[in-house]
């Protein structure tokens, strides 16, 4: 059996970026498993630049953001085996995993980390009615076909879902000579980040039609098009208000679900809302050893946030390794008021560091102020101009405070709107 | 008249408005919280620019593309012509990273780099 000190699930962004930084912090022996041909995961798929401004502080396409960490990762000697898909890990952290070369491998870890990224959620997860005709897939997929395998799906698209993919494939499209109708959006708002808005659709005239949503595909062995229609306050469609439009390309871009099969198998906590696991300030889960970071653990909208996280992981995983870690004291946090969501869920109160809580919101809100609380008393706030569900916020908690929390308390983080 | 706008420079996305006099010249540009935001708002009032990114075809490589991107921002109005060359143009495989692809493009000063690599197919 191989064995060593850590193991990496997953070879994107937060894959590497977790290996380099243990590796950094003294761990000397690494494997990074990615179930693709080449590292980089997503990140080779996704053309466009904007991927880099805060980490690099430059503008980047993904492939050129992966080539970065892909150069790191060789210079550094850190183990990589791709085409090996991870099927399970045992609790006593025995990872499994098959590949076309090796066959099926058992690999003994320290510490493991985490890092399967997301998925997006496929039609099948949406109430459409209507015929199976070919035409009908994921911003994701048809994005993999345009911009790695030369294929055009289509050539009159309808988009169902304003975030950010769906609208860099409503410019890829147009771009390659695809007439995009239109974006429909089932919410009143996008979302996407506001450089796609503008970069993505008002440069190309496509509308976005908020509001509104696909409630039948027509069409036998090819989509011949779609009706929409405007939604109510509850996002139900408005009878009366269906259209036709002409398409035989239907992209859907509805959401992404972090890919934690393993990590339910294995009897980790997932939190309900990020659909990740429950961790800690260092991204340790609830079982002992196993670390978690980047779309995994919850859906980040820039990549440079998810380095920075999965450097957090990989600290962390380094110091359980080399036996820096004491037995911890939990707070919780929580979100109310209007913050659906707080990563880490726990900090422990010996950590001895600055811990950025970061967070989401369930609406847009104008001159917000945002408190951490505990026992009703303020620990921090911060006044925010402008709060939107698309875009992750975060918030420092500095060591002291953190140092005078007691075991088992809770941190509330809550909104407050500034009339 | 003002001209309300959502600045790109960054994923901020802050809300911009700007002045403008006669012959769109900026008076005043109100909103942005950095330096960026204020060069971004005055030239997407007088002269917008865009980054482009786009896949060119390999020759004999083991992936049939290879992406690129244009290695400065180009005139927004002339995206879709830069695309009909992006679209005629190939390299051969092996092809680095940082490749020019295609040069000086429309007359515009601004290269067509490769932004990720293709080993040749053996």
């Amino acid at each position: 059996m191989l064995s060593y000190d850590l193991v990496v699930v997953g070879g994107g962004p937060a894959g590497m970026a977790a290996a380099l930084k243990a590796k950094e912090c003294g761990v000397e022996s690494i494997v990074i498993l990615e179930r693709a041909e080449t590292l980089g995961g997503i990140l080779q798929q996704c053309i466009h630049t904007g991927f880099g401004l805060h980490y690099f502080k430059e503008e980047l396409s993904g492939p050129e953001y992966a080539h970065r960490f892909i150069r790191l990762v060789e210079e550094n000697g850190i183990d990589v085996k791709t085409d090996t898909m991870v099927l399970g890990i045992s609790g006593d952290n025995i990872v499994t995993a098959v590949s076309h070369d090796e066959g099926i491998t058992e690999i003994t870890a320290k510490a493991i980390v985490l890092a399967m990224g997301c998925r997006e959620r496929p039609r099948g997860a949406l109430i459409i009615a209507g015929t199976r005709a070919a035409g009908v897939m994921t911003a994701g997929t048809a994005q993999k076909y345009v911009n790695l395998n030369g294929y055009m799906p289509g050539k009159k698209v309808v988009i169902l879902g304003s975030g950010d993919i769906g609208l860099i494939m409503a410019r890829r499209m147009t771009l390659e000579g695809a007439q995009v109708k239109m974006v429909c959006e089932l919410m009143p708002y996008s979302s996407g980040l506001s450089r796609n808005i503008v970069q993505c659709l008002e440069d190309f005239d496509i509308p976005l039609k908020l509001s509104c949503t696909v409630v039948k595909t027509h069409g036998k062995e090819r989509l011949e098009g779609v009706t929409i229609a405007k939604v109510d306050r509850n996002r139900k469609p408005i009878p009366g208000t269906e259209e036709f439009v002409e398409c035989d390309t239907l992209l859907l871009s509805v959401g992404l679900i972090p890919e934690n099969e393993l990590s339910r198998a294995m009897g980790i906590e997932l939190d309900s809302v990020t659909g990740g696991p429950v961790v800690d300030e260092s991204r340790m889960t609830t079982h002992t050893g196993v670390f978690a970071c980047g779309n995994v653990l919850h859906v980040h909208d820039l990549v440079d946030y998810v380095t920075l996280e999965s450097q957090t992981a990989g600290e962390g995983a380094a110091n359980y390794i080399l036996g820096k870690r004491g037995e911890p004291a939990y707070a919780q946090t929580k979100g109310i008021d209007g913050i659906r969501y707080v990563v880490p869920q726990r900090i422990n109160t010996h950590c001895d560091r600055n811990v950025k809580l970061y967070f989401r919101v369930g609406q847009t809100y104008k001159n917000a102020k945002v408190y951490v609380e505990c026992n009703d008393e303020v620990l921090v706030s911060r006044t925010r101009p402008k709060l939107t569900p698309g875009e992750m916020e975060d918030i420092l908690l500095k060591k002291e405070e953190i140092g005078e929390l007691s075991a088992g308390a809770e941190l509330i983080v809550r909104l407050e709107v500034q009339p | 008249m003002t001209r309300d706008i959502i600045c790109t420079a960054c994923p901020m996305g802050c809300p911009v408005t700007v002045e403008l006099g006669e012959n769109n010249a900026v008076l005043s540009v109100r909103g942005n919280q950095c330096k960026r935001g204020e060069k971004y708002a005055v030239a997407e009032c007088t002269n917008p620019m865009r980054s482009l990114t786009s896949t060119v075809k390999v020759k004999g490589g083991v992936n049939p593309l290879v992406p690129v991107r244009s290695a400065k921002p180009v005139p927004k109005h002339l995206m879709l012509e830069c695309m009909k060359i992006i679209n005629a143009a190939e390299v051969a495989a092996p092809a680095a990273i940082g490749t020019v692809v295609v040069e000086n493009i429309l007359g515009t000063g601004v290269d067509i780099i490769t932004t990720g690599s293709c080993p040749a197919k053996e």
